[in-house]
């Protein structure tokens, strides 16, 4: 099977849907590039290239460049999905969300709800997140948190480049608005992608390697993080499952708890700042139905509670890092066993 | 206001810091030696300049995404501007912010910014203080083409307008917003758009520092009359990438070198006040080595400077909690 980077694969998902279905169109600032410039079309093909090529292939009819008015074009993508069209919208890093949240989540999200079941909006936000980039505080940020709390969306953040295509192609052929997490610092990891087209379905977790001591669960960019972790607790005799839920929103709870039952220990590692994040969704939720299994307390591994900082000696004290992965897991370890009262 | 001697060399001083600053920044980026994202400001100071030496402490402006040259045209420290672009201690912001987010409230510059559309409400805001505590002050937002068509500036036009407030909005039109042309982006007319929402709007060539300087004094002075926003469509030119690292594949080949050659605001500025025997090149030269040398400097001080220490991280987020 030929390796592939994240980006070839997210790009390869976009065209065959695009192939397959005419109703898909994408859109975004410089999606395509070079509007009314006088150098070369598809300059930049997406902010970082991701969309590179679809331009000469579908043309503008269907690759459309917009200016700076994210409302008014994540807005118009609600209001075509609405009406009969499949867009894939690219709000660039999911820090500009602020400009034009309103049209996703008071709108896309509801459509279906308010009108009594009446409505489709099946479109695509691609957006990036997360640190590691010296980006600072207005383009770092990870707030998937925020679009999962919100009754409507669905939520993907793949892990990998296979899990990238095979979420695309599902969340464009979804039937409900979908955002599509792309973490910045993975557009060139690369792994063996197939060339054909295929789904991965929403709301089933992956189990990436299964261990008898510990579960950790881990988002996006993390589930990288926690595997190498536990590579290295292996050789320490810790045996871990690492699971990537794959979807937030839906959140394969049944998966987490399970495994949760036959590990008695959950360790959840999530790039987010810490209040109201997957870690401590997922905790929560553990702590409410698995309470019995549990052999020590949950712990969480996220960032603090602060912005995302510029200075790269700062940014990296603030990514959740293997070795603070590690140390969790050895504490849930080290944790005395719970005696029943 | 007309321009004495001394503020011409002032004008000509801030200008050339700029470029200076800007072009080392260019130099150190290509080096490796700066994190994150930079946009240079090259080819657009008689703009910065233009508006903010009508300015003091009281006034404020908001900045862009490219907004290393407001910063230094509203009086921020040049060395401490670059300390925050490699991310050290001692920083403008204390190694926080960087490039996107030079700010310092003490000389009124309310911040470059990451968002696109972010200044123009804020600008709103300061020229609200500025009315309610009858300072006198004014407040500018400074704005791309590209930002231009964000809902923000259009909210916030309207806005200063119906509170009638001492707000200037000047929409810096280098051509493009990242490849996107403005020919192509920015529908109809900034002047009428400004005239939609009742305030004057007036079209200047940012190659020409003294028709800058000319039409935001007049706005200003407008602002400070109590007569509310007025809007600039200031026309200049990008001489960098929209980022440091793009390929600029989507302009002209001769473009740059072409712009550099014809539509330079600073070598128009010198050719203008030593034709009409207001300065002589010596006054100028010495000027441009003391700014290189400024910069110089305030690059080897940057590398040199330690990193912020990793229990800063956790401090600034709240005044009190
Ligand atoms: C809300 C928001 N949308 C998009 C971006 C990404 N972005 C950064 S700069 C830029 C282009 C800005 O163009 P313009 O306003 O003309 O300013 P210039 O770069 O030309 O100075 C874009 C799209 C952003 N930072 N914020
Ligand atoms: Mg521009």
């Amino acid at each position: 099977m030929p390796k592939k980077s994240f980006r070839q694969a997210v790009n390869e998902a976009l065209r065959q849907e695009m192939e397959r279905d005419p109703s898909v169109v994408v859109m975004g600032e410089d999606i395509a590039g070079g509007m009314g410039a006088p150098g070369e079309d598809d300059a930049w093909g997406g902010p970082l290239g991701v969309t590179k090529g679809l331009l000469a292939q579908f043309g503008r009819g269907r690759v459309l460049d917009t200016p700076i008015s994210e409302s008014a074009f994540i807005g118009a993508a609600a209001g075509a999905a609405a009406t009969g069209l499949r867009p894939v919208a690219d709000l660039m890093f999911v820090d500009f969300m602020g400009v034009c949240f309103d049209q996703i989540f008071n709108q896309a999200a509801k459509f279906r709800y308010m009108f009594g079941g009446k409505a489709k909006t099946p479109m695509v936000i691609r957006t990036m997140y997360g640190a590691g980039f010296r980006a600072a505080s207005q383009h770092s940020q990870c707030l998937y948190p925020v679009f999962t709390h919100i009754p409507g969306l669905k939520v993907a953040i793949p892990s990998s480049p296979y899990e990238a295509k095979g979420l695309m192609i599902q969340a464009i052929r979804d039937d409900d608005p979908v955002i599509f997490f792309e973490h910045k610092a993975m557009y060139d990891d690369e792994e063996e992608v197939p060339d054909e087209a295929y789904t991965i379905p929403f709301g089933e977790a992956n189990f990436l390697r299964e261990g008898e001591d510990v579960t950790i669960v881990a988002i996006g960019r993390m589930v990288k993080f926690a595997r190498e972790a536990a590579d290295q607790l292996a050789r320490e005799k810790i045996d871990c499952t690492v699971l990537d839920p794959r979807t937030t929103s839906p959140l394969d709870i049944g998966s987490i708890l399970e495994s949760v039952r036959e590990t008695g220990r959950l360790v959840v590692v999530d790039e987010a700042n810490p209040r109201c994040n997957m870690a401590t969704d997922i905790s929560a939720q553990a702590a409410e139905q698995a309470f019995d299994a549990l052999k020590a307390p949950i712990r969480m591994v996220s960032p603090p509670h602060v912005p995302v900082p510029f200075s790269p000696a700062l940014e990296d004290e603030f990514i959740p890092s293997v070795e603070k992965i590690g140390a969790a897991v050895r504490s849930v370890m080290a944790a005395p066993a719970r005696r029943a009262a | 206001m007309q321009l004495n001697r001394d503020d011409l060399l002032r004008a000509w001083r801030e200008m050339r810091t700029i470029r200076a600053f800007e072009e080392h920044v260019h130099t150190e980026f290509a080096a490796g030696g700066i994190p994150g994202f930079v946009h240079l400001y090259a080819g657009e100071e008689a703009s910065a300049v233009g508006v903010c030496m009508h300015l003091s402490d009281r006034d404020v402006i908001a900045s862009t995404h490219r907004g290393h040259g407001h910063c230094i045209a509203k009086g921020c420290d040049v060395k401490a501007m670059m300390r925050e672009i490699f991310g050290r201690a001692g920083g403008l912001c204390a190694g926080k912010g960087g490039s996107m987010h030079i700010a310092d409230i003490s000389r009124g510059m309310l911040g470059a910014n990451g968002i696109v559309g972010g200044a123009p409400p804020l600008v709103c805001g300061a020229a609200l203080t500025a009315k309610v505590r009858g300072t006198g002050g004014v407040a500018i937002a400074f704005c791309g083409d590209g930002g231009a068509n964000q809902g923000t500036t259009a909210e916030g036009m309207n806005l200063a307008s119906v509170w009638k407030l001492p707000a200037i909005f000047v929409i810096e039109d280098n051509g493009y917003a990242e490849s996107t042309a403005s020919a192509w982006s920015l529908a109809g007319d900034p002047v009428k758009r400004a005239e939609g929402y009742g305030m004057p709007g007036t079209r200047v060539d940012g190659r020409d520092f003294f028709a800058v300087h000319e039409a935001a004094g007049e706005a200003i002075e407008r602002a400070r009359k109590g007569e509310g926003p007025s809007l600039l469509h200031v026309k200049l030119e990008r001489f960098f990438g929209h980022f440091e690292g793009d390929a600029m594949t989507y302009r002209a080949a001769d473009e740059v070198a072409r712009l550099r050659a014809e539509r330079d605001c600073l070598a128009s500025f010198r050719r203008r006040v030593t034709e009409a025997g207001l300065l002589d090149g010596a006054a100028l030269d010495a000027i441009d080595r003391e700014a290189a040398a400024l910069i110089d400097e305030a690059v080897s001080e940057a590398k040199a400077a330690a990193f912020p220490r990793p229990a800063e991280l956790l401090t600034d987020v709240y005044v009190s909690y």
